[in-house]
């Protein structure tokens, strides 16, 4: 696997590798992704739209660099921006691997720090020196145009060139909500969309805030991903109702649509959603998915490459067992396919070995 | 399409307990700043572009709207200010593409323009609105996937259709944009976002009186009542689009469910 390093237009010479339901490996172009979906089929994408959530400033008390990448909110999705989680790095930028980047200065309640016009204050730490809690001065207004203008995408020295804000977003971004981009979503575009529509396939979306990939600080890393807000519209949860009545599959877009999914399916309320397979409404994802979890909802996951031990990766575990999965390793890295956010893709279809939990017990209900 | 709008009939109301997200750019004089006002008043929640900070300021202030500085003529302006736009509204239901630049002032003929001036009504009229509305398509159609409505107003004129001499820049962006709208209409029918390119008709406005200064403000239309209509207009698209079945709940080839 080689990182890729640029973003590119979406399906133009991307590949894929499907690993189907009976562990069979298939290598495609990704703009025929829609050849192995059916009719019936549902696609569920995360619409969230990329913060530029890297902020540049300075530590007022001495004037010391530092850096906070934004990385999840203490609200719903689409909640107030001001009161946030923040990850700290001190001097240096993304061209930096964040592993080798000097640690910021050390972080206090009530600490101010300011982002050109943007001014924020430390609220707490969160059981590591790097984690805080931020509350950024003035009104709501005020915080989306100072990061508008202060932020940037965050980045990571695989990808040299400053990220323009346009290209760190996906096709169906509707809400600014993610830290990092839901980069399986690269793989959407209008014309897919009208390729699923004439093929009887159906499309939807959630909202779901993901968070940052990496801290570049080992015990950090271990943590993520943070709780993750996230939204699922009713009419979302309407088409899962159908499309699974109908014996359709329900196809996530990328891990954190699996990670949506999975925790409104969990969480549903046997007498309020009586007929759905899933809570609509907004929700906090703090579940770890991989090889112990039975899915409930998803039955296929088209998502970018990632490195065996990463978060991304052992959700996968879920789908595939891990000989299958070894062996989709060994034909990524083979045919020399492109791994991180503008890499290649990966269409994993939930093996028939793989338990399933059937929502079954109320669809008795279903209107 | 952008023949002199007549206000639309009867089907201008919206389900109670709606509000309407709207984003309207040239939000600060002329017909977009009537259009704040219009939307305001009928209780959807409103943010504006213009480009000018301390007018934004003062006009947020007089109308409770969401104020947003940015240059829809710039390619870097669009991207932070669209996020704005879904950031402030939680999202996006009307999309109003109304900054307009005239060209060349005083007006003149085509072979008088220069290349610059031309790029520079393209740029605004033409190139800005196609970036913002497809930095929002996203967000448009996510509402119409909601089942709230999406709709996109183009500002059109009749000179988007007659060849007025001395009108060369505004008209042949204007005309461009309306085609623009007409072909992304026919592209995203089927994700239910709706297109309109209407024309206002010619209004007592800064920009009428940059292009005809002796004009009679008394023959002109205020531009309260275009966007009246307008609004209208796009009131009854979302309407149409609000209780219209979004997509189908079972794929056209497979049996639908039992009720």
């Amino acid at each position: 696997m080689i990182a890729a390093a640029t973003p590119r237009a979406p399906g133009v010479d991307a590949r894929l590798l499907v690993l189907t339901a009976s562990a069979e490996l298939t290598h495609a172009p990704r703009a025929s992704l829609v050849d192995f979906l059916r009719a019936g089929d549902l696609v569920v994408a995360n619409d969230a739209m990329t913060l530029p959530a890297s902020l540049h400033g300075v530590y007022l008390a001495t004037g010391a660099p530092i850096e906070l990448r934004l990385a999840g909110l203490q609200a719903p999705a689409g909640g107030d921006l001001r009161k946030s989680i923040a990850v700290a790095f001190g001097a240096g930028d993304f061209r930096m691997r964040t592993e080798e980047r000097p640690a910021p200065p050390p972080l206090c309640p009530g600490d101010r720090l300011a982002f050109g016009d943007l001014r924020a204050r430390i609220v707490r730490k969160l059981g590591h020196p790097r984690l805080v809690s931020v509350a950024f001065d003035g009104s709501i207004e005020a915080m989306w145009q100072g990061l508008a203008r202060h932020g940037r995408p965050i980045q990571y020295a695989h990808v040299p060139r400053p990220l323009p804000l346009w290209d760190a977003w996906t096709a169906i971004a509707a809400v600014p909500v993610a830290f990092e981009p839901p980069s399986a979503g690269f793989v959407i575009d209008w014309a897919l969309l009208a390729a699923l529509s004439r093929r009887g396939i159906a499309f939807a979306t959630l909202t779901h805030a993901a968070g940052i990939s990496s801290t570049g600080d080992a015990e950090l890393d271990r943590r993520l991903p943070l709780d993750e807000a996230y939204r699922i519209p009713d009419a979302t949860a309407r088409a899962i109702a159908s499309t699974r009545r109908l014996g359709g599959r329900i196809v996530a877009i990328g891990t954190t649509v699996v990670r949506a999914l999975e925790h409104a399916a969990r969480d549903r309320g046997e007498v309020a959603c009586r007929g759905s397979f899933v809570r609509p409404g907004n929700g906090v994802a703090n579940q770890r998915i991989g090889a112990a979890t039975a899915l409930r909802i998803v039955d296929a996951i088209v998502t970018g490459v990632h490195e065996p031990g990463s978060s991304h990766y052992n959700l996968l575990r879920a789908f595939a067992d891990d000989e299958a999965l070894r062996r989709a390793g060994v034909a990524l890295a083979a045919h020399a396919y492109r791994s991180h956010e503008f890499g290649d893709s990966l269409l994993v279809e939930r093996s028939r070995t793989r338990r399933c939990e059937a929502p079954t017990a109320d669809t008795r209900f279903a209107a | 399409m952008a023949q002199r709008y007549k206000s639309a009939q009867a089907t201008t109301q919206l389900p109670a307990a709606y509000r309407m997200r709207v984003a309207i750019t040239g939000g600060t004089s002329g017909l977009g700043l009537a259009l704040v006002r219009e939307f305001k008043a009928r209780g959807c929640v409103v943010a504006f572009v213009a480009r000018d900070a301390q007018r934004v300021a003062e006009i947020a202030k007089q109308t409770a709207a969401y104020g947003i500085t940015g240059d829809i003529a710039r390619k870097e302006d669009i991207h932070p200010v669209a996020m704005q736009i879904a950031g402030l509204l939680g999202g996006l239901d009307v999309l109003v593409n109304n900054a307009s630049s005239l060209g060349p002032r005083p007006l003149r003929y085509l072979g008088d323009t220069d290349c610059e001036e031309l790029e520079l009504a393209l740029s605004t009229n033409l190139v800005g609105p196609f970036r913002l509305t497809k930095s929002l398509l996203g967000a448009l159609a996510a509402s119409a996937r909601e089942g709230r409505g999406a709709v996109v107003l183009n500002v059109s004129s009749d000179a988007a259709i007659n060849a007025y001499p001395g009108w060369g820049a505004y008209g042949a962006s204007k005309a461009a944009l309306h085609h623009l709208s007409r072909i992304w209409q026919e592209e995203l029918a089927a994700q239910n976002v709706r297109f309109l390119s209407l024309d206002p008709g010619d209004m007592d406005t800064p920009l009428h009186a940059l292009a005809v200064p002796d004009a009679d403000p008394a023959t002109l239309k205020r531009p309260a009542d275009a966007a009246r209509e307008l609004a209208d207009a796009i009131v009854a698209a979302c309407r149409d689009l609000v209780t219209r079945p979004l997509q189908p709940e079972a794929p056209t080839d497979v049996a639908p469910a039992a009720a």
